[in-house]
């Protein structure tokens, strides 16, 4: 990956986490962790994946975005502000009263696809997505970015298995596994390991990839399907709250915010000015 | 009029090709002419309520009209919050079909009585609620649902119910249709058991109390207008409905009633609050219930 490539996508996954450290602190509002093990993987979508038009976001031929694991929205708020989907403005008012943005993500905002917030709502609605793009012979693609916790959810089953059994494979997961949930580490609430074996039996095309190098998140979606006639999921292993060395990889940053002097410090570490 | 609904289906379908049916392993010996009609527009989720409501709504959002059929509380109960948070708060244009509201079920037990749909449904912002009361508002609500934009909940009769009314009727959703007209008392019905209060209008006919009847068959939007004349011009209105008596039909009608200040003599015919611990058929559960014409009449009877 050329240098040039690298550091746009380092800048925008930086301005992603910059923009949610200020909404969710202005808000004192929760999931800094959910947002910033994303952030990497939208800024790589939205820059050379998604085939979208913030100038035409209903445009029919677009790519649609489901984000399922709606409690970090701001991150998808954040990258489509930038991308030119809505005014930046909009992004001081999140989790305000009579604010643009709330805290799940709504469908009432320019680019986002649908509104979700309860878990394991995302994947039927991009399965019957699916199903409708392949029926009419159209060409776009269906993705839905997921929690780990996401995963628990039985209608998340429900809908793997109706893909795979439909080999739709104009739908792409990513799971941002990061491997932390509201309660607890991942291990400790419900393991979901081994995850790829169990979705590869579910007769869906998978891929393992570190979901913060940007060059495998590139390539990686870059070749999809991965496998003709099944679904594909990309296993993207990721660290919660990335990008805060202190919140990195804890349960408290599920539901955490920071205070003005760790906002200070938190723009520091990734390298943004605090004004 | 389960069979009445899907022949009716059926035939739209044939002029609609935004109509997908998708199921949840239900509806053997009716469903058939539809799969074999339109494979690319039937989909059996397998049993699983959640996903076929979400790929329903996926569907929907991408221009189809996608019905969701199930008997009982199966594509309801079960899925209610991809109903809430997908179909609803999208407001997409997904039907959702129960056949065999009430005790319709009766003698297979509990979690086949759907008494609590009604209001569950109806407490949903942009749903309609429908539950035609025989065969030609069966079909004449096929069309209506269909021709409406967005969520809409259909509560199909299960068995060849006998009809309520005489001749051809004047279907519109939102607006009551009057079995028979009456002076003295109304009886407003929602769905099959509305047959039973006409049959109760005829015994107090007989006994010289002029009782008008009503088909509800859309409880939301409700018909304010229907529900006010019936209080002002024959001052007693007595509901039935195979639900419990929380929430639905009457509750409805209450509502209308309060807001417009009408303090009539008001009585509520449902299943009490209370599941079914007791073993029988629909049309013994329902004498046992109270729903007997001889019981609704002296229900009547004691308003007045």
């Amino acid at each position: 990956m050329d240098a040039e490539k690298l550091k746009q996508y380092r800048d925008l996954a930086t301005r992603i986490r910059a923009h949610c450290l200020r909404m969710t602190h202005r808000g004192m509002s929760g999931h800094l962790g959910s947002m910033f093990s994303m952030a990497d993987m939208l800024a790589v979508l939205y820059t050379s994946i998604l085939n979208v038009d913030p100038d035409n976001p209903d445009w029919p031929e677009r790519d649609r975005f489901i984000l399922s694991k709606g409690h970090g929205g701001a991150a998808v708020y954040a990258v489509l502000a930038e991308k030119g989907f809505f005014p930046l403005q909009w992004l001081d008012t999140y989790y305000l009263d009579d604010g643009k943005l709330s805290g799940h993500i709504s469908h009432h905002v320019p680019g986002v696809e649908f509104s979700t917030g309860s878990l394991g709502h995302g994947l039927p609605v991009a399965v019957g997505m699916a199903l409708a793009a392949r029926n009419d012979g159209k060409k776009h693609r269906i993705f839905c970015l997921m929690s780990d916790g996401d995963c628990n959810e039985g209608s998340t089953w429900e809908a793997l298995m109706f893909a795979a059994h439909h080999k739709l494979d104009n739908i792409t997961v990513i799971v941002d596994y990061n491997r932390v949930q509201a309660l607890g580490k991942m291990a400790d609430v419900i393991e979901m390991e081994p995850f790829a074996p169990k979705l590869h039996l579910f007769g869906w095309a998978v891929r393992n990839i570190d979901g913060h190098d940007y060059e495998q998140i590139e390539t990686t979606l870059s070749e999809l399907p991965f496998d003709s006639g099944k679904p594909s999921w990309v296993l993207a292993s990721t660290v919660k709250c990335k990008g805060v060395s202190w919140l990195e990889n804890t349960v408290g940053s599920h539901y955490g915010c920071v205070n003005d002097e760790e906002l200070a410090r938190a723009l520091a570490e990734l390298g943004v000015c605090s004004e | 009029m389960r069979s009445a609904f899907n022949e009716e289906l059926l035939r739209i379908a044939h002029n609609d090709d935004r109509i997908h049916m998708v199921l949840a392993d239900i509806g053997y010996g009716e469903i058939e002419p539809f799969a074999e009609a339109f494979p690319d527009r039937f989909y059996n989720c397998g049993v699983a309520e959640q996903n076929m409501t979400g790929v329903a709504c996926g569907l929907a959002m991408e221009g189809k009209v996608a019905i969701t059929y199930s008997i009982a509380n199966f594509p309801t109960l079960r899925c209610l919050e991809q109903i809430r948070n997908d179909v609803c708060y999208h407001n997409q244009n997904v039907k959702i079909v129960i056949i065999g509201g009430g005790l319709a079920y009766g003698a297979l037990g509990v979690s086949h009585h759907s008494t609590e749909d009604i209001a569950i449904m109806r407490a949903l912002p942009d749903m309609v609620v429908c539950c035609p009361a025989d065969i030609k508002e069966a079909r004449a609500a096929t069309h209506a649902m269909i021709a409406h934009e967005g969520p809409f909940y259909y509560r199909c009769g299960y068995k060849q119910e006998p009809d309520l009314h005489e001749g051809a009727i004047d279907f519109e959703l939102g607006k009551a249709i009057q079995a028979c007209d009456g002076a003295d008392v109304t009886l407003i019905g929602t769905g099959t058991v509305t047959f039973r209060a006409l049959q109760a209008a005829k015994l107090l006919a007989a006994e010289g109390i002029s009782t008008r009847v009503v088909s509800m068959h859309t409880v939301k939007p409700i018909d304010s207008r229907a529900i006010i004349a019936a209080a002002e011009q024959t001052g007693g209105i007595v509901t039935v409905e195979e639900h419990t008596v929380c929430g639905g039909l009457g509750g409805a009608v209450a509502e209308v009633l309060a807001e417009a200040g009408l303090g009539i003599p008001f009585r509520m015919i449902g299943i009490p609050d209370t599941y079914v611990h007791i073993v029988g058929t629909h049309e013994w559960l329902l004498d046992y219930y109270g729903f007997s014409p001889a019981a609704i009449a002296s229900t009547v009877r004691e308003l007045i």
